[in-house]
């Protein structure tokens, strides 16, 4: 339980008479990588986003990096990294500004700025690319990018929204090893995907049906629990009752 | 400090990437200021006049020769019967109609001057510059008759604007009008667009304060407001030869208080729409009461007293009267602290709600 980076106890999400995300528990330790499953409309991105500082939960208490999400999301924030949905860096700046001006917001100095930029060019493959504009660079390299501008400031904790929407199976490979990569040096990862051969990389897993969490183990449990072969048949099973979609 | 500093260097550069911005900001002051002065103006001109001239003499003469010689008068035709000139007046050719009686030379007593009332300025103006003219006639011609003057007219001097050029009053309120919709509606524009585009997720999920987000919003429109007033100034000189009278200082102090004023609106007024049309429309509704009630058109000493009242509660009314009082009269800045003290106040007030209402936590 020391261990643990994130600690959820009963949250909940209403809004109005809708249940988004209805009394949830689970924790997370550190350097571990947690996926996040669940059908759309199941209530993901809305757990994601009180874990993050960016929504009051209605109930319930969630620890993130030490800190509670609902009397402190902004000592939260500083000890985070998120990566939404939806890409959400400044298009029309370079990625070298866009990296520069996150890790300025989260107070790095000048001179570890420019270390970690160079560490990050170097592993992301970037360099040739530091001064194009965002809006010029293919979306594999976007969602780079976004992750290095998500762990830039080596938070104890990255969030990560469905980070590898609409690209290749290559593409999509070469995110999941930057992940295994910082894993590995003891960053927590909590990840949400739709790819279910992506749920096998993770160490443990959740899936999410109508705003509960029906299942939370590691794949490899969950598939002798229910006696299947794959991921993807673990989340058929699972998922099969579920009332709401998007 | 530093998170602010490279804040406002990512709004800089977001501006001089944006084509739109950049023609926003230096081409539209530049055209408004070239053409708006021009035709912005009340002063009257090319009033129509027809004359029922009954008389026939040579003073009846010499009048409509003098009505036409004056400047902005215009003489469209003399009739013999009041109908005929009524005709001209209901088909709009004409504005005034002078009735010159019979026996009006013998005895130059009573003249009858007829104005149309539709477009009133021009109807009330018109008529008193007939009278001036006609009345100048009189006084000529009394003097050559041997006739001693009497009731000589006062002799007008217009301090501060000495041609009475209207459109030296409107130099400095078209740059209100401009920082008006500048600082109004791009900080309004900009915040919304990153909602749109969804990098203000990045921000709202960031240690950022609300506080230094929102100056990054305000700091950025001080910059934009000087240099509209800059360009505005450089062309009023260049162009109409107008240059303020008093304090430049003070002008770009006026300048930065009312920018804040009005980019704390926008501000407040994007973080409370979820879409651009939205922040647009309702930042329409304040610019449409701020242009009406802040005596930019029209003296706020000729309103109902509930509207004075409530003009002291319209922000550019401050900053009208110190760009025309700066502009045309150099009065000094220690006469114009109140204005200034009010500008202040209103900018500390916006400037917080903008804060306020941003929430980056939902």
């Amino acid at each position: 339980m020391n261990n643990s980076v994130i600690s959820v106890r009963n949250l909940t999400k209403r809004f109005g008479s809708f249940t988004a995300v209805d009394h949830i528990s689970f924790d997370v330790s550190r350097g571990e990588i947690f996926g996040f499953l669940g059908a759309n409309g199941a209530g993901k991105t809305t757990a994601m986003r009180m874990l993050c500082g960016l929504s009051q939960p209605s109930d319930g208490t969630g620890l993130v990096a030490g800190f509670d999400i609902a009397a402190n999301p902004e000592m939260v924030k500083r000890n985070i990294g998120y990566m939404s949905q939806k890409f959400s860096l400044y298009e029309d700046l370079s990625v070298n500004d866009n990296l520069t001006l996150f890790a300025t917001i989260y107070g790095m100095k000048n001179q570890e700025i420019k270390k970690r930029k160079a560490e990050l060019y170097d592993f992301l493959e970037m360099t040739d690319i530091k001064n194009s504009l965002v809006r010029d660079i293919p979306i594999g390299w976007k969602q780079r990018l976004a992750f290095a501008a998500a762990t830039i400031h080596n938070p104890k904790v990255v969030f990560l929204d469905e980070p590898t929407g609409g690209v290749d199976p290559i593409t999509r490979r070469r995110f999941w090893e930057l992940i295994y990569k910082v894993s590995s040096e003891g960053m927590t990862v909590f990840v949400t995907t739709h790819y279910l051969d992506e749920a096998e990389y993770c160490n443990r897993v959740s899936i999410m049906v109508d705003g509960r969490i029906k299942a939370l183990d590691s794949p490899n449990e969950l598939k002798l629990k229910y006696g299947v072969e794959t991921m993807d048949a673990v989340f058929r099973k699972v998922a099969e009752g579920a009332q709401r979609s998007e | 400090m530093r998170i602010l500093a490279a804040l406002l260097r990512k709004e800089l550069k977001l501006m001089r990437r944006n084509p739109l911005i950049i023609r926003v900001i230096i081409a539209m002051p530049v055209m408004v200021m070239l053409v708006l002065p021009l035709i912005a103006s009340l002063d009257v001109k090319n009033v129509g006049i027809t004359v029922v001239d009954n008389d026939r003499s040579i003073l009846s003469s010499r009048i409509i020769r003098d009505l036409n010689a004056a400047e902005g008068l215009c003489v469209n035709s003399v009739c013999s019967t009041h109908s005929e000139a009524m005709t001209e007046v209901e088909n709009g050719t004409s504005d005034v109609i002078l009735t010159i009686p019979q026996n009006f030379e013998q005895n130059p007593e009573s003249l009858d001057v007829e104005a149309n009332g539709v477009n009133a300025t021009k109807g009330m103006l018109g008529a008193q510059y007939v009278v001036s003219s006609v009345s100048l006639t009189l006084s000529q011609w009394l003097g050559e008759q041997g006739t001693e003057i009497k009731a000589n007219r006062p002799s007008v001097i217009n301090r501060y604007n000495p041609t009475l050029e209207y459109r030296n009053y409107m130099i400095p309120a078209i740059m209100v009008v401009l920082i008006i919709i500048i600082c109004g509606f791009l900080p309004a524009l900009n915040l919304v667009s990153e909602k749109e585009t969804g990098t203000i997720e990045a921000m709202n999920v960031s240690p950022v304060s609300r506080m230094t987000f929102v100056l990054s919003k305000l700091i950025i429109f001080w910059v934009v407001s000087l240099l509209v007033v800059a360009v505005g100034m450089t062309i009023g000189y260049l162009v109409y030869g107008l240059a303020p009278q008093g304090s430049i200082l003070g002008i770009f102090g006026a300048t930065v208080l009312f920018s804040l004023v009005m980019s704390g609106i926008g501000v407040t007024i994007a973080n409370k729409s979820a879409t651009m049309m939205q922040s647009i429309f309702v930042m329409f509704a304040f610019i449409m009461i701020f242009q009406l009630m802040s005596g930019l058109l029209t003296p706020i000493s000729s309103m109902p007293q509930w509207a004075q009242a409530f003009t002291l509660f319209i922000p550019p009314r401050y900053f009208v009267e110190i760009m025309r009082s700066i502009y045309l009269k150099a009065t000094p800045l220690t006469a114009l602290w109140p204005q200034f003290t009010a500008l202040a106040a209103l900018a500390l007030a916006t400037c917080t709600l903008a804060a306020l209402t941003y929430k980056k936590t939902t």
